[in-house]
């Protein structure tokens, strides 16, 4: 299937990925894809660095494979793609690990590249995840940025 | 109506609740929120104007003035931080 999303505890494997999504596909020319992945080290606004053990994945089941799903429709209305393939995880990750996939595929670059920036974005500001951090310092719910928002607003 | 309400993240632990369902007379999320928060207690903290939430009617994203249907599902949540 050349569109489709996943969400799923299990980690995923690039490679296998974009092998399955550019398959039987001839007309493809170009491969984009990001990999979003946990970080050790997280400095909050006006507090000292802090060092993250684990984090805590939580989403709204339904609508989360529905709205990635409606953005990447929407990313095939605005660009000229052969396949688009979103793996996002929930549950318990540790620092390092891998959280989310976005790989497009298309005949030239300039449509997949555009692409799988706009559904990062896109992702970022409008799928329903919410992260909780276990730090050094204690638990907390990682606070929505104004800076993906913004980047959001690019493609208007 | 009858609204099926589901709360995530730091609301559904300042509430201490996942899901409720809620008979109201409210005719959009903005007042169905009034309501919730006339409650008091947590609600009036947790859900306060003050504070910015996001909701979702049926699993599509809505905004403070989308009207409620009977039977629908609506969610109250932070702003996102998957990716």
């Amino acid at each position: 299937m050349h569109f489709s999303v996943s969400i799923q505890l299990e980690d995923f494997d690039l490679s296998t990925e974009i092998a399955r999504l550019r398959a039987d596909d001839s007309s493809v020319g170009a491969v984009c894809s990001f990999v979003g992945t946990v970080r050790e080290r997280e400095a909050a606004a006006g507090t000292d660095q802090v060092s993250i053990s684990s984090l805590e994945l939580e989403h709204y089941p339904g609508m989360t494979e529905r709205s990635i799903e409606q953005m990447i429709q929407s990313a095939r209305e605005r660009f000229s793609i052969n396949g688009a393939r979103v793996v996002h995880r929930v549950g318990l990750l540790r620092p390092k690990d891998q959280i989310v996939l976005v790989a497009v595929t298309s005949a030239h670059r300039g449509e997949s590249f555009k692409a799988c920036e706009y559904l990062m974005d896109y992702l970022k500001t409008q799928a329903p995840f919410w992260k909780k951090e276990q730090t050094d310092k204690g638990t907390r719910w990682v606070d929505a940025r104004v800076s993906d928002e913004a980047a959001m607003q690019r493609w208007s | 109506m009858r609204i099926n309400i589901l709360y995530f993240a730091s609301i559904r632990e300042g509430l201490g609740i996942g899901s409720e369902v809620l008979e109201t007379q409210a005719h959009d999320v903005q007042s169905l929120r009034s309501e919730l928060i006339a409650k008091g207690g947590a609600y009036a903290e947790v859900l306060s104007h003050e504070r910015v939430l996001k909701t979702a009617l049926n699993q599509q994203m809505c905004s403070p003035t989308t009207h409620l249907v009977d039977g629908c599902e609506l969610a109250f949540f932070p702003p996102v931080t998957g990716g």
